[in-house]
């Protein structure tokens, strides 16, 4: 049965999820040197057209079209067939299923869009979207099956990711620390400062980044409800916790609290917060976002040690954050919050940890090994950096014949 | 004759060249730098690493002043840059061969 206000909410909520892409081109393109930005914005960009097109034709029906042993969607939906105004309630039953599909599409569209940032300012455009596609039929779909498809083998273990924590963040992550290792560091990596060309642009990314997570957690509760509510409230308070405790350890560590600091746990904290979003008390919610501040900010300071060049810290920000935050759902969440949820350990129910710890070894495994085989294959077949020359002058020249700024 | 060449803050040109002004200074040459001194530069930290900034925006006067007028011209410089802080900068006198103005031909103190 239709609902007005439910269809009302999730079309807007798909379309503050669309408006995330922008907010991560700007979040990305002020962290890098003015030579890359265009080039950085345009790999955020074009996946709002590329993973469209791969949604419509293939992959909406590979990730909730009808079950294959629970490990992959049939081809029965392929082209949007039978996708409609009618409601599917497998997935919602308040709501067109073309409305569920086009909020689906949105998050399959930044999902690779946030890897870009471990390989920022040296990748190849050419071999960047033939990646891309290929990951998001290779990665993306299949996980998402696995996790929200009607049938997949982790939703029938009981997993819960209530927006995206193993679904976005840890198959990013994961594919982002393959993507390092396969893709080298910079030229200049070590041997000259790389320093953010524009942090005001950063911190206007990060708004609309806050702005847009609103739609990606509360709509995923598919209805106007009393749950979207609830994650509406756990997203912004755990954005806001890791954005404090980012500041406060920084504060104390460097003496001084930075800008990109505050940008840097604000996302952490919402990466954090998501797959528990629709499934914690907003205590918890304070709670999962003072730790995302902790961890990611050990994380990306473990990076620093280790020399490697995941430019703009997905892994240690996306990746460690989704991790987290897939583990605590296993212990903060509880049935008061979500009938539809579970209990985690904290209600007295420890197994449901085991469930989010098996989910996050499996795709994490998954993930960072298919993105490697991918990344490889691609190196020998194409290439995947820039030459030499090409990556002094920059991305914007080399690869789009564009300056972003005038003399 | 001598050249003088002040290497200042860029947030004090303004006070500078009202100061030389008034000295009755005819004309000077401005150019962006950067560098530093005794002090180096500063740091800066980015997501929890910390970067040194070595060459620090700086503004370098350059200008031309008979023999006779050196001292009064770096001290009204002098009082228009300083602040007291680290960073406030250098003021080079120099020996100057030959001046020449292009228009008319004139030589020495009278092309200044």
């Amino acid at each position: 049965m239709l609902q007005n206000g439910d269809t009302a909410f999730v079309l807007i909520s798909a379309a503050l999820v669309l408006l995330m892409i922008p907010g991560l081109a700007l979040f990305y393109g002020g962290m890098v040197r003015k030579k890359n930005v265009l080039g950085t914005i345009m790999q955020s960009f074009i996946l709002i057209s590329l993973v469209t097109f791969e949604w419509v034709y293939l992959g909406y029906s590979l990730s909730f079209g009808p079950d294959v042993k629970g490990l992959i969607g049939s081809l029965a939906w392929v082209g949007l067939s039978g996708v409609g105004a009618a409601p599917n309630p497998d997935y919602a039953g308040t709501i067109p299923h073309i409305a569920f599909a086009m909020f689906q599409c949105m998050f399959a569209a930044i999902t690779p869009a946030l890897i870009t940032g471990a390989v920022a300012e040296r990748l190849r455009f050419g071999p960047f979207l033939v990646f891309s596609l290929a990951w998001t039929i290779l990665v993306y779909n299949p996980v998402c099956h696995w996790v929200w498809g009607n049938g997949g083998w982790l939703k029938e273990l009981g997993v819960l990711d209530f927006a995206g924590g193993i679904v976005v963040h840890l198959t990013c992550g994961a594919a982002a620390l393959a993507a390092v290792l396969a893709t080298g560091p910079r030229k200049d990596h070590g041997r000259h400062q790389i320093v953010p060309h524009n942090l005001p642009m950063t911190l206007l990314g990060t708004g609309l980044l806050w702005f847009g997570w609103f739609g990606f957690n509360a709509g995923s509760a598919l209805a106007a409800d009393g749950v979207a509510a609830g994650a509406f409230a756990a997203t912004h308070l755990g954005g806001m916790a890791g954005m404090a405790t980012w500041c406060g350890i920084e504060w104390w560590h460097r003496g001084k609290p930075t800008t990109l600091g505050a940008a840097s746990g604000a996302v952490a904290g919402l990466a954090t917060i998501t797959p528990g979003a629709g499934f914690v008390s907003p205590g918890w919610a304070i709670g999962i976002g003072t730790l995302a501040g902790l961890v990611c900010y050990g994380a990306v300071l473990l990076k620093a040690r280790m020399r490697f060049d995941d430019s703009l810290d997905v892994v240690g920000i996306h990746g460690v954050g989704g991790v987290l935050g897939t583990l605590l759902v296993g212990v903060a969440a509880s049935k008061l919050v979500n009938p539809a949820g579970a209990d985690g350990w904290a209600s007295g129910n420890a197994a449901q940890l085991g469930i989010q710890a098996l989910a996050v070894v499996v795709v994490g495994l998954f993930a960072f090994a298919a993105s490697w085989l991918l990344l490889v294959a691609i190196r020998a077949a194409m290439g995947l950096r820039l030459e030499s020359q090409a990556e002094t002058i920059g991305l914007d020249l080399s690869e789009h014949t564009e300056a972003a700024y005038g003399e | 004759m001598k050249r003088i060449e002040a290497v200042i803050r860029p947030s004090k040109l303004a006070e500078v060249a009202d100061a030389l002004a008034e000295c009755g200074i005819s004309g000077l040459t401005v150019e962006e730098a950067r560098g530093f001194g005794r002090q180096r530069g500063h740091v800066e930290v980015f997501r929890g690493a910390e970067y040194a900034v070595d060459f620090v925006p700086k503004v370098k006067v350059t200008l031309v002043v008979e023999e006779a007028r050196v001292r009064e011209v770096v001290a009204a410089i002098r009082a228009a840059a300083h602040t007291g802080e680290v960073g406030d900068g250098k003021i080079f006198v120099l020996y100057l061969g030959e001046a020449v103005r292009i228009r008319t031909g004139e030589t020495g103190d009278r092309a200044i």
